[in-house]
This record gives structure tokens, C-alpha cells and sequence, in this order.
């Protein structure tokens, strides 16, 4: 196995490569009673057009989460209560980009992987099963479309994109999936459940070598057919519509905005846009930022308020809000603060400042298995190795966060996504 | 694992310090208790948030922000919890350990001086806080409140614990309530503020590489102008009640796609009762875990809910019952919950489902010491309660559970009210 050390992160990580394709990343913790076992596909909610074989697929919206569903069915029952059963907290989620299936045990860790990569690997559907998946999944669609945080995002993503599938729910609708068939779900098993478009990463108190014996013992030796995806016509650089809004049960509005950013590159490009998007945020209108401190005391932000850089494949964003009284005002603050960046560029010794905070907080963040887990198989999708964010980071200058503010916080490429109370919950 | 080490600083300020090398990052807390009481959970509720707005010498966010950042972007935030009918109110941090800064410096001696700072330097205008940073989180405390009903699935619970415990103090929400939170005052709030200075127990908590010795040096002197008191005041027991004889129902109704149904019932155990590990089987075989009887029959076999589980309030003899329904499955899905319960306390369970029970809390409880954030709050749990078990050690108890234990436990489980939010139309 190859072995890679990261010493300013005190983190060792051991890579193998098997015959079929599948990277096995193990991060070994020692003094951990927790093991925690990810295993993810490249495959998501955005990816519904594909051809596999030379057909063409056009699948319904929220396939990607239906089949994550359904994986848990196992011949002899479900995966789920078994995992479960040996005293482990198996789940799993769907995202735009990936479809990942985890558990974290303090026991029978081994037992358990096993049971992890067989069932994730081996599709068993019945038609009966799937109908009946339909009215849960139906449920879990109504229950999302009761929370304002989701429906302020998916709005927004709507009126940022105009042609990319990030704007198609990873849910899914009622109706959508109603056209889901047990012939749909082996398609798309077959198209990207393979060894080759996969990734395990393990973290904790593990023997390496142990973990890769047992994918080579229980997944498929060949690697499987290459789908080509389909994610629609170029995206313009704009936002589709300005803004848009929707009433809910809610005390006080709740708002995104949103600022659509170009996709990054592939690799380390990856990596460093990410970094470069994050502390662009942070200057923008992070807690220590001159902007958050006046829209605090003027009542306009309060602890809800956050910012983020998101990147998916083929799209990038950059998206800030939470509750807020007046979602317009609050926009065209974080243009103006966008427009000075652009022309006057990031201080110095803020800029300096928040490079240091950032790198802690990323570094607290690899306390959690999960985030590790889920940032090392997202890095190897994209082509980046995540670890190596200490070096990056040491790359970015002011001038690069000057340079997106100018490309990217601009009228043209900003929506506005409010959630308002309805007339008879107004205080 | 790592054992927890207890410092008396100053009298009825306690520290405990957990010495570890596993985390990134270190955790640093400081709260001080009251008991939960209608008149003064939102004014309580409020102190930290005022205190976080600026010190004497940092005197606004920007300024605090920045010395957080210079802190290798270090967190200090207000939080309010309760514990069974004590509420906390303070501060909770994280810091980039000191293993892991670039330049070698320590983190523990500076973030502990502006952990004293926010608590005992506020910003002051006129003798009392500033009234611009109370008004402000006063206006924030208020639309808090008010957003709770945003979650309805948060929203239900809540509402539960209103109707069930109305005028035992744990129906009190931790931020109080909107009326009172509208009323304070900067002078009132100073008040309350000095009250808890002078009057309230405080419990101070670390955990990261540096030595208990160390951090408790660092927290003295950071804290070394709190007022001395001979005796802070002492927490109440949770109230015990008994379930009435027929059960209270309440219903609501919202403009919801999905109804929520939450049950309440009285367990006469709490976590210093002997039978305590018992019901923690006996709750994660009913409700508790992916493999219990509301998950498998309630939700997998007979489709009545998209999520239902039950969970124990540790510190207050209650168990609670969280679902969400469609509006016409109410009734099926009630008498179906009950029966499952009923099955559970007739011993109708095999022992392959026990054994599984038993390994999900046991589980549970080893994994505590691998997040610091579920260490943190354990502690803080067992100092209220004045209780010095660690995890390993109820783990222990738990794997001697038997299926009589857990029957002689789930006998004492009695409903109490249900609280159901349905839709407007039908």
C-alpha cells in the first residue's frame, strides 16, 4: 500500500488501487474506540441523462435518492437492521454529486464492512418493494417541502441556474418519482455503482491491509461500463432570474442569496477555488468582517446568517443568508461590500488574518471521521488530493479573492430567494 | 480513555478537565447554573448573548471577532441548555489545539483570558450593559423564540413539554418566553447578571492535550475577579409527578403537509435511580434505535409513520415519542405506538432484540469519549447532577441489564398527554 504522510496535520493515510478500479483510502486513529467505513459513488441528483452502452437514459428527478433508498433491500432482507442489529449506526445520503453509504461501530468493525461493500454492490429490487418506496419516499418529499432551510436553497438554485440539474430537486417530486421502475434503478446501478466510479474511505483504529482484503474478497474483480453523463447545454454565466420567493408557515422571512461563480477547474484547481471561494466569503461578510459587524448592529443579519462556497460538478456558487427582515437590503449590501473588494482589494493584514482563521477551522474540522471521510472521496472525484490543503492555502493571495469578487459578486450573476411568512402568521 | 479530573477553583466553581491527545481541536466551556424558572429563563437566556457583544477591552464583535481569528480562528459562543430543571447558561469554545498551530504558540493561556473577559469585563455604558447590545439581542432573543416554530418537528416536541409539564419548572423552554423576553431592561438585565455572579454554582470545562493542572492555573487567573462567596446556591431536583388517570390530549392545527404526533410518558426513573440502565435498554428496544419497535413496525411494516422514535430526558423522569404522520393515520398510529409499548412491557420482546438493544446504548456510550462535543455535554450533565460516573463506567452497567430489569423498568412508564399538530384543511 502507499503510504502518505501529512505531518503539519498529524494524519497518515494509506492508499491502495485494486484490479477493478476501486481506490481504498484507510486513515488510521489510534486511541479511537469508533471506526467509521464510507463508501460513495459518483453519481448524485444531478446525473439524469446518461448513455450506457450506447443507449440513451433520460431518468426521472430523484432516481440518484430513490436507488440510495433502495440499496439497503438485500435478498435476505434489509441492510439497514442488520448493520444495525451488530450495533452499528448505518445511513446514508444522496447529494447533487455523490450518493454515499456509511456506518460507524465500535465493534465487529470488519463484520460489518463486509456487510457495508455487499450490499451497496449487489442491487436486489422487486417491483413491490419499489411501490411501496414510493409512498416513504412521497412522505420524505412532503416532509422537506414543509422546511423553509431546504425550500429557500432549492428556490435559489432555481433562479441561479438556468440549464444545469443542480436546479432539479435531489428529492425529486411526487410525480417524478412515480415513473420510478425497478428497471430504472438496475440501469442506474449498473451505469455507476461499479467499482471504477467508486471510492472507500475508512477512518479509525484499523489495519489497513485488513480493510483492503476485504474489498478485494467481496466486490466485483472487473471494473464495470463507463456511462457517459449528460448534465444538459452550457450554463450561462448570468442567474436565470433575479429573484423569487415563496410563502411558508414561517415567524420571519428566511433568505438566500445566491452568486453564481465559475466552475472550477478539475485537481488542485479544485482545491485552491475552494479555498480562494471560502475566504472570499469570509472577507465578503464572515463573523469578523467589517459588513457583518454593521448588518449585526443594524439588525439586518443575527446568528443565523451564514456563507458559503459550494462546488459541484459543472457548477460553483457562492450562497449567504438565514432569517432576515429584508432580503433586498441585504443583497445589495453584499453587492456593494463585493464592488469595493473588487475595485479596492482585500487588506492586508485582514486578509492575513482570516487565512490563519480559516486554516483552524478547517484543521478542527478533521476531528470528525465523517467530514475526513466525505471531503478525502470528494477530493477523488474531483482529481484533488484534500489533505494537501495546508500547502494550497499557502498559495492564495488577496489578489486571487479581488480577482472572484470582481468575476463573481455582480449584479448579473446574483438571485434573491425568499421564504415570507403567510398573512395570518405575520406577528 | 482519558479520565476527567474535577478542580474546585473557587468555592461552588468547579472545573473538569479532560486530558487528551486524540482531537485537533480543544474545548473550553464555562456555565453558570440557575434553576429553570419562568420569571428568569429569558432574562438568563440573554446574558451570555449580551456579554458576547463586547468587552472593556475588546468592545464590539469586530473586535472580538478579530482576536478569535487571531486565535487561529477560534470559537466562543453564548449557549443556554438545560439540564433536567437547571438551566446553563454561558459560554462554549473551540480552539485549534496547540499541537497544530503553525508558529508553535499556545492557544489554552490566551483563549482562557478571553473566555474570563466576556464573563466578567463586559462593555459597559452608565453602570450597566450597553443599552444598543441589549436591545439588539433582545430583538434576537425574541425572533429566536418565535422561529422555534419554524422546525415543526422541533416545534411539536416543544409544545409537548409545555402541555405536559404547565407549572412544573421543565415546561419552561430554555430562552423563556416571548412576554418576559420582550420586558428586559439594561438595568434589569444587570441585575440578573450580578445575581448570577454573586449566586450561581459555575462549572468550567476543558479538553485538549494541555495538562488539567495547567488549564486550571490558566482559569484561575483568568477568572480571579469573580465575586468570592462562601456558599453558591444549591440546584433543586427535577419535580416528579405522576400521569393522570386518563391522559390529556391536545391538538393544534397549522398549515402542515404532514402531522406530528408526540407522546409523553411519566418513567418515575431519572439517571440517579438505580433502574436508570434498564430503561436506557428498554427505550432504545421500544423507540431508541433503527432496530426498536417504532422504527421496524410503526415505520418499516406498517408504513403508519416516515420517522417515529422515543427518547429519554436523562435528568427528568420522562420518555418522549416523536413521529410525523398524515393527518388520517393519527388514531392507527397512536393505538400502534401504545401497543408496541404495551408488548415491551409484557416482556413481549426476543432475546435476540434485547441483546441488540443492549449493544446499541453500550455503543453509544463508548463512542462518547471520541467527540468532544458529546464529551463536553455528558459532563456538563453529570456535574448538575452531581454525579462523577464516566461513560465506561455506565456502559458496565448496561451490559449487565437483564430482560427482568427491563420490565421491572418499563412498568413504571405512564402516558401522559399527547400533542398532535395537524393540517388546517381536514
Amino acid at each position: 500500500m502507499e503510504k502518505r504522510v501529512y505531518a503539519h496535520l498529524g494524519e497518515t493515510l494509506w492508499l491502495e488501487r485494486l484490479e477493478n478500479g476501486l481506490p481504498v483510502y484507510v486513515i488510521p486513529k489510534p486511541g479511537f474506540q469508533k471506526k467509521y467505513a464510507f463508501f460513495a459513488t459518483n453519481y448524485g441528483g444531478m446525473d439524469l441523462k446518461f448513455r450506457l452502452d450506447g443507449v440513451a437514459h433520460q431518468t426521472p428527478a430523484g432516481v440518484a435518492h430513490f436507488l440510495e433508498h433502495k440499496m439497503f433491500d438485500t435478498k435476505d432482507g434489509n441492510a439497514l437492521q442488520t448493520l444495525a442489529a451488530n450495533a452499528a449506526s448505518p445511513n446514508a445520503f444522496t447529494s447533487w454529486d455523490i450518493t454515499g453509504y456509511y456506518f460507524e461501530s465500535t465493534e465487529g468493525f470488519y463484520e460489518n464492512l463486509k456487510v457495508l461493500l455487499s450490499f451497496v454492490s449487489q442491487p436486489w429490487f422487486t417491483q413491490e418493494s419499489v411501490d411501496k418506496e414510493q409512498g416513504i419516499i412521497g412522505q420524505e418529499i412532503q416532509m422537506i417541502e414543509d422546511d423553509p432551510e431546504w425550500m429557500v436553497l432549492q428556490n435559489l438554485l432555481s433562479a441561479l441556474y438556468v440549464n444545469h440539474p443542480i436546479k432539479i430537486s435531489v428529492a425529486g417530486s411526487r410525480a417524478s418519482i412515480a415513473e420510478i421502475t425497478a428497471d430504472t434503478l438496475y440501469a442506474c446501478h449498473r451505469a455507476f455503482y461499479h467499482p471504477g466510479n467508486m471510492v472507500l474511505c475508512v477512518c479509525g483504529d484499523v489495519d489497513p491491509e485488513a480493510v483492503v482484503s476485504i474489498a478485494r474478497q467481496v466486490l466485483p474483480a472487473g471494473a464495470g461500463p463507463k456511462a457517459e453523463r449528460d448534465h444538459g447545454p452550457a450554463e450561462p454565466a448570468e442567474a436565470a432570474k433575479g429573484e423569487t420567493e415563496q410563502a411558508m408557515a414561517v415567524s420571519i422571512p428566511i433568505c438566500q442569496i445566491g452568486f453564481k461563480a465559475d466552475p472550477a477547474a478539475g485537481g488542485e484547481g479544485h482545491l485552491r477555488q475552494e479555498i480562494v471561494g471560502g475566504l472570499l466569503g469570509e472577507a465578503l461578510c464572515g463573523t469578523s468582517s467589517p459588513l457583518y459587524a454593521r448588518l449585526y448592529r443594524e439588525g439586518l443579519v443575527n446568528k443565523s446568517f451564514s456563507i458559503s462556497y459550494l462546488a459541484y460538478t459543472g457548477c460553483a456558487f457562492l450562497c449567504a443568508g438565514g432569517e432576515c427582515r429584508d432580503g433586498r437590503a441585504l443583497r445589495d449590501a453584499l453587492l456593494a461590500e463585493g464592488a469595493r473588494i473588487a475595485r479596492e482589494g482585500v487588506d492586508e493584514a485582514f486578509f492575513q488574518r482570516l487565512k490563519k482563521a480559516s486554516y483552524g477551522s478547517l484543521v478542527r474540522a478533521l476531528n470528525s471521521f465523517e467530514a475526513l471521510c466525505v471531503a478525502q472521496a470528494q477530493g477523488h472525484f474531483t482529481g484533488a488530493d484534500y489533505l494537501t490543503f495546508p500547502e494550497v492555502f499557502q498559495s492564495v493571495t488577496a489578489a486571487d479573492l479581488q480577482a472572484a469578487a470582481k468575476a463573481w459578486i455582480i449584479p448579473e450573476r446574483t438571485a434573491l430567494s425568499v421564504i415570507c411568512p403567510k398573512e395570518e402568521e405575520r406577528a | 480513555m482519558a479520565q476527567a479530573a474535577r478542580i474546585e477553583l473557587f468555592s461552588g466553581v468547579h472545573l473538569t478537565a479532560v486530558h487528551t491527545e486524540k482531537f485537533k481541536s480543544s474545548v473550553l466551556g464555562a456555565a453558570f447554573l440557575a434553576p429553570l424558572e419562568r420569571e428568569t429563563a429569558s432574562r438568563n437566556a440573554l446574558i451570555p448573548s449580551v456579554l458576547r457583544r463586547g468587552t472593556d477591552k475588546h468592545r464590539d464583535m469586530e473586535a472580538l471577532e478579530a482576536a478569535l481569528d487571531d486565535l487561529y480562528g477560534g470559537t466562543i459562543e453564548p449557549v443556554v441548555r438545560t439540564r433536567g430543571e437547571v438551566q446553563c447558561v454561558g459560554f462554549l469554545g473551540s480552539f485549534l489545539d496547540d499541537a497544530y498551530t503553525l508558529d508553535g504558540s499556545a492557544v489554552v493561556e490566551p483563549a482562557a483570558a478571553l473566555l474570563g473577559e466576556l464573563l466578567l469585563s463586559p462593555y459597559t455604558e452608565g453602570g450597566h450593559f450597553c443599552p444598543d447590545y441589549t436591545k439588539g439581542e433582545r430583538d434576537n432573543l425574541v425572533e429566536r423564540i418565535r422561529a422555534q416554530i419554524n422546525d415543526k418537528r422541533i416545534y411539536a416536541m416543544a409544545r409537548l413539554r409545555q402541555e405536559m409539564c404547565a407549572g412544573e419548572p421543565f415546561g419552561v423552554d430554555r430562552l423563556g418566553d416571548e412576554a418576559h423576553a420582550a420586558a428586559l431592561t439594561p438595568e434589569g438585565l444587570w441585575a440578573g447578571y450580578q445575581e448570577l455572579l454573586h449566586t450561581a454554582p459555575m462549572e468550567l470545562y476543558y479538553c485538549g492535550s494541555a495538562r488539567p493542572e495547567r488549564v486550571a492555573d490558566a482559569l484561575r487567573g483568568a477568572l480571579s475577579a469573580l465575586p468570592r462567596t462562601e456558599k453558591r446556591q444549591e440546584m433543586p431536583p427535577a419535580v416528579r409527578k405522576r400521569a393522570p388517570e386518563t391522559p390529556r390530549y391536545v391538538e393544534e392545527a397549522m398549515d402542515v403537509t404532514q402531522g406530528k404526533l408526540t407522546m409523553g410518558f411519566r418513567t418515575g426513573c431519572d439517571l440517579l435511580d438505580r433502574g436508570y440502565p434498564a430503561l436506557m435498554v428498554g427505550n432504545a428496544l421500544f423507540g431508541g434505535t433503527t432496530t426498536s419497535r417504532l422504527f421496524l413496525n410503526v415505520r418499516e411494516k406498517l408504513s403508519l409513520c416516515y420517522y417515529a422514535s422515543s427518547q429519554l430526558m436523562k435528568y427528568k423522569d420522562l420518555m418522549l415519542v416523536s413521529s410525523g404522520v398524515e393527518f388520517d393515520r393519527f388514531t392507527a398510529a397512536r393505538d400502534e405506538i401504545l401497543s408496541q409499548l404495551e408488548a415491551c412491557r409484557r416482556g413481549d420482546f426476543t432475546d435476540r432484540e434485547l441483546g441488540s438493544a443492549r449493544r446499541s446504548v453500550v455503543s453509544g456510550l463508548q463512542s462518547i469519549p471520541d467527540s468532544q462535543a458529546r464529551l463536553e455535554d455528558y459532563w456538563l450533565g453529570q456535574a448538575v447532577s452531581g454525579c462523577s460516573e464516566d461513560p465506561a463506567a455506565l456502559a458496565a452497567r448496561v451490559e449487565a441489564v437483564t430482560r427482568e430489569d427491563v420490565v421491572a423498568a418499563l412498568a413504571g412508564v405512564t402516558l401522559d398527554t399527547v400533542y398532535f399538530l395537524k393540517g388546517k384543511e381536514g
